[in-house]
């Protein structure tokens, strides 16, 4: 067969396309990045680089408000991604090592209830639950809304390295006496860490930046980083408030290059 | 949609048998009590009766879905006339979803099939650039595209000092502003389904038309789309869902004037003002169009695989 003159698999528009893809995934960030540093107290004008605005949020007016919102956003992730990860490292191992059985499709469609239901309607069913019965809301409230929206998003990364480990991992440790209890702490567990790691990353980042939910049930007067953010924007987008947020961004593009990475290692072993 | 009911070799393994019960049992409850419980009873409160303070009174009534579909006249006496008010609101939020989809699904697919013919090693980087705005706050990303696009913001700027625009371009506050935010919010859920279908694309079968004389423009469209359809279905679905019911997005970037289900749904539940029974109801009505998009989804995937 004669060679092609060029490459079938080849569109040169394509290219184009996803580099203005590129552009305009990063292009927003880029900007609001760079106006963080912008010595001028307008948010139209450049004035040249400076640091003022990351100091105004530690030490200014509003750094009190901003810092129990970070702190109780942190503590909420923290906790929240850690006890959904335990929930989802269970779930995995009943469901992907525990046989066939009558509640598994079941399961399967429960853990991912969280993301078929629209946030929104998430939200307000937990808020009309939590009034239901009677609870005050705050910062409980927004804990056990995250665990639960948590569930599947660690679920995910858990399950897919589950699949990958064979089986005959832990019926070797069995067949030379070890406890199921063993098996699963001295060899399927850390065989799993690093899926167990990254579905723990992608917790803390989707409750890190749950605004929706958290907003329908914080009580008054508590805030999280994304609802202190989304009440000052109301007034207004504000130097200080870049700043912010371009300290949450670092905080999620580190988290996910973490995740990202310890994932790549893992494939090139 | 996690890990989804295909059950791989190694998932046959029942070392964990006799304990799965209680492995599952954290997460059972928790989903049960936190979710499946509270959607229920926000079934529930659609049929009662509205309390002036916010909240309700125990009194079974329909006055919530008939507030949404008919209009009753100031005193509540007239003949019922379908009213659009509400309705109005699902079609817009129903075609802007649909709008940010289709806008998704130009610039996406071909990322996607860009990404998908890169060499083996270089896919996993691409993927990874796609992916990681995703990561960042919905918020700050929503609030970084307001500062971007706004009438004194850089883009204007930029295009005014380049001298392609003389006077700054309203896009806040715009409809499109709203279709560009939904892109923003969801555009990596269009884009790992269609890389994954296209990365599973047989390219001998674009050989084959080549051969036939067919260009590289009627193999995408005759032979390489109908392949990957599966992969744009599930991109679509995957954007237009959550599109659906988004609130960020249309809030800060659409104005009072492009008003969407979620925001609509937020008003119910603000302060003493609300009707939660309205609230519940128009969540469930949202909530009833998402399942049926999923549910079609579904079947097409059921016949898909056989």
């Amino acid at each position: 067969m004669a060679m092609r003159r060029y490459d079938l698999r080849h569109y040169p528009s394509f290219k184009a396309v996803t580099l203005l893809c590129l552009f305009v995934l990063y292009a927003p960030l880029l900007v609001v990045t760079a106006y963080s540093f912008n010595a001028s107290a307008s948010i139209t004008n450049w004035e040249g680089l400076s640091l003022r605005w990351y100091v105004e949020v530690f030490t200014g007016a509003d750094s009190d408000k901003f810092k129990s919102a970070a702190r109780n956003s942190f503590v909420i992730a923290l906790v929240a991604a850690t006890v959904s990860t335990a929930m989802a490292t269970f779930a995995a191992t009943a469901l992907l090592r525990g046989g066939q059985f009558r509640l598994r499709m079941l399961s399967f469609g429960l853990i991912s209830l969280p993301l078929m239901v629209p946030e929104i309607v998430t939200a307000v069913a937990t808020l009309i639950f939590f009034n239901a019965i009677g609870v005050d809301r705050g910062l409980l409230t927004i804990l056990l809304a995250h665990i639960a929206f948590c569930i599947p998003f660690a679920y995910l990364p858990i399950s897919a390295r589950m699949q990958g480990i064979e089986a005959t991992y832990e019926q070797a440790a069995m067949d030379l006496y070890a406890t199921r209890a063993k098996a699963f702490g001295r060899v399927l567990l850390p065989l799993m860490m690093p899926g167990i790691l990254s579905g723990w990353l992608l917790a803390f980042i989707v409750s890190l930046d749950d605004f929706i939910i958290t907003n329908f049930v914080k009580g008054a007067g508590v805030e999280t980083l994304p609802t202190a953010i989304f009440g000052a924007v109301k007034q207004g987008i504000k130097p200080n408030i870049m700043a912010i947020s371009t300290m949450l961004l670092g905080v999620s593009v580190v988290m996910v290059t973490l995740s990202w990475l310890i994932s790549q290692r893992d494939t090139n072993k | 949609m996690a890990g989804g009911g295909q059950s791989s070799g190694a998932s046959q393994s029942n070392t964990f048998a006799p304990v799965r019960l209680w492995l599952l049992l954290p997460s059972w409850v928790t989903l049960l009590v936190l979710v499946l419980a509270p959607v229920s009873m926000m079934a529930l409160y659609s049929f009662l009766t509205k309390e002036f303070r916010g909240g309700v009174v125990w009194e079974f009534t329909l006055a919530a879905y008939d507030q949404f579909f008919f209009d009753r006249g100031l005193f509540g006496d007239a003949p019922p006339v379908l009213q659009w008010t509400y309705i109005s609101i699902f079609w817009r939020s129903i075609w802007q979803a649909g709008l940010a989809t289709l806008l998704s699904l130009l610039i996406g697919f071909p990322t996607a099939y860009f990404i998908a013919t890169r060499p083996q090693k270089h896919r996993g980087l691409w993927v990874f650039l796609i992916t990681i705005p995703y990561w960042v706050n919905l918020l700050i990303r929503t609030v970084s595209m307001k500062f971007l696009l706004r009438d004194q913001g850089p883009l204007n700027d930029f295009l005014q000092a380049t001298g392609l625009i003389s006077e700054p371009l309203a896009i806040v506050n715009t409809n499109f502003a709203v279709q560009l935010g939904l892109f923003y919010s969801y555009l990596p859920f269009m884009v790992l389904p269609i890389y994954a279908a296209v990365e599973r694309y047989n390219f001998a079968l674009s050989e084959a038309a080549a051969d036939l004389y067919a260009t590289r423009w009627v193999i995408l469209r005759r032979i390489i789309l109908p392949s990957v359809k599966p992969g744009i279905i599930a991109g679509c679905i995957l954007v237009f869902v959550p599109s659906l019911g988004s609130f960020l997005a249309p809030d800060l970037l659409g104005g009072a004037k492009n008003f969407m289900i979620g925001s609509l749904i937020e008003e119910q539940f603000k302060g003493n003002a609300g009707n939660w029974p309205f609230g519940a109801a128009a969540s469930m009505i949202l909530l009833t169009l998402v399942m049926i998009v999923l549910l079609i989804f579904a079947r097409q995937q059921a016949k898909g695989g056989n």
